[in-house]
């Protein structure tokens, strides 16, 4: 249990995808600048995290392992990654379309997310059993969550700001960002020693 | 020749799975749409503006697709041209477009009216606005800091001496700007050659005429000359009701017996216009 928290919390702060790992920075600089749409593809990403993980934790360990084709992890992941997201957003779209709705163009946009193939790539690398691969995956979405409402908060901050005209848009984003990453380095380290 | 085939077997295999998955449940889980439903968004500008009255175009659309009963001619940005199509489209009958421009209700740019306060904080004029009412000694002036210029879609608004001026050549008529601005200052007018009051200053006379040469005095000299009786003057400013000021025999006789001349005449051939 202990092993659990560990995991879920290291992955939401100390090896936070986007401002540790600097996966998925594109949806973070992208999506970032009003809190709903943030939190819109936070969820969004979550929940495609799981069931990216619950998918291909079984085929690496039951059909690639077994047959000597580790090497083909990559493709194999960004194939059914993919396919689970089609199939997920036909399955909303018939079912529960308020959800569908809200969620809107961001679903298919996770397909190629590179936060989600990092963290399926990453569990199977790290040799999670399938309960600690489906928490690392959750923490990293939360993870990512954090991310992204703090920056939509810091984004809300720099909008009334008067930047230097050279600094506006994009450059001040990224300077914003890297502020917001050096925050994390704070969290190395704390949570090994929480349970020691 | 054998390891290229133990590696692209299956993939092609899952890849296979895949698809025949997804086009089951494509079949299977299919959400019936009005097919007319995207041929109609289609003919739709996509500026999502809201002219039509409808949260934007898609919901222009879907309108159009539930109720045979919506107009085809609400979208402005579109004009004639969209009218038809949706016409086409739905099989109904062609209504003409009442094209429109933008047009700002003030005068006074740098030459008429002078700033009361150096004004040095957020660059909106929503923010200056809440401010004493913005940085101009006429409170009910254009603050000038191009609100309406950053939401046109068709950069047709630039701000000049101090004011906004829409160029009826880019503007669409969409009405986004008439929105944006704090102090109501821009309308939209059917884009045809005629008189546009350049004021909205609901000050008296005089108050106006102390901050302002361009602004209007509410002398009342354009009631009096208006042949179709379309000119009122209320709350200290001239006020044109456009219903009445068409077939005009004497043009423009209120722009010429204004005395400050914030009655212009303003030759609105707009974009449509001067497209098609």
């Amino acid at each position: 249990m202990t092993k659990l928290i560990i995991i879920l919390l290291s992955a939401v702060f100390i090896n936070n995808y986007v401002l540790s790992r600097f996966l998925g920075i594109c949806p973070f600089l992208g999506v970032s600048k009003k809190l709903d749409s943030a939190t819109g593809m936070s969820l969004a990403v979550i929940f495609v995290m799981l069931m990216a993980t619950a998918a291909t934790w079984p085929i690496q360990t039951y059909l690639l392992d077994p047959n000597g084709l580790g090497y083909l992890q990559t493709i194999v992941f960004i194939l059914v990654i993919a396919a689970l997201v089609q199939l997920v957003e036909i399955v909303l779209k018939r079912y529960i379309p308020s959800l569908h709705k809200s969620l809107g163009v961001y679903l298919p946009l996770i397909t190629t997310n590179c936060a989600v193939l990092g963290v399926t790539i990453l569990n199977i690398d790290e040799g999670y059993t399938f309960i600690e691969a489906m928490v690392n995956s959750l923490g990293s979405g939360l993870g990512f969550f954090l991310a992204m409402v703090m920056f939509s908060g810091v984004r809300s901050k720099l909008e009334g700001t008067d930047v230097p005209k050279n600094f506006k848009g994009l450059p001040i984003t990224l300077v914003a960002a890297a502020i917001t990453s050096l925050s994390f380095l704070g969290f190395g380290g704390v949570i090994e020693n929480l349970f020691a | 020749m054998e390891a290229i085939l133990t590696a692209v077997i299956p993939v092609v295999i899952i890849g296979v799975i895949c698809a025949a998955v997804l086009v089951i449940a494509s079949k299977v889980m299919a959400v019936k749409e009005d097919e007319r439903f995207p041929k109609v968004r289609e003919c739709l500008p996509g500026a999502n503006c809201g002219a039509c009255g409808y949260a934007g175009c898609d919901g222009y659309a879907k309108a159009l697709c539930e109720n045979s009963d919506t107009p085809t001619n609400l979208c402005i940005p579109g004009a004639d041209g969209v009218a038809k199509q949706l016409s086409e489209v739905l099989g109904v009958e062609f209504a003409d477009v009442v094209e429109q421009v933008a047009v700002v209700h003030c005068s006074g740019d740098c030459e008429h009216t002078q700033d009361k306060v150096d004004y040095q904080g957020i660059a909106t004029c929503k923010a200056a606005k809440l401010l004493y009412g913005g940085k101009g000694s006429c409170s009910y002036g254009c603050l000038g800091l191009g609100d309406c210029a950053a939401v046109c879609p068709k950069e047709a608004i630039c701000i000049e001496d101090g004011i906004a001026h829409v160029n009826p050549k880019d503007c669409i008529g969409c009405g986004m700007c008439a929105k944006e601005c704090p102090n109501h200052l821009i309308s939209l007018v059917a884009d045809v050659k005629r008189v546009v009051v350049a004021c909205s200053s609901k000050d008296k006379g005089a108050v106006t005429r102390k901050v302002c040469s361009g602004g209007c005095i509410g002398c009342k000299k354009c009631e009096k000359v208006c042949p179709n009786g379309a000119i009122k003057v209320t709350d200290n400013v001239a006020v044109i009701d456009y219903e009445k000021c068409h077939d005009c025999p004497d043009f423009a006789a209120c722009a010429r017996s204004c005395t400050t001349g914030c009655i212009v005449i303003g030759d609105l051939s707009g974009y449509h216009r001067v497209k098609h």
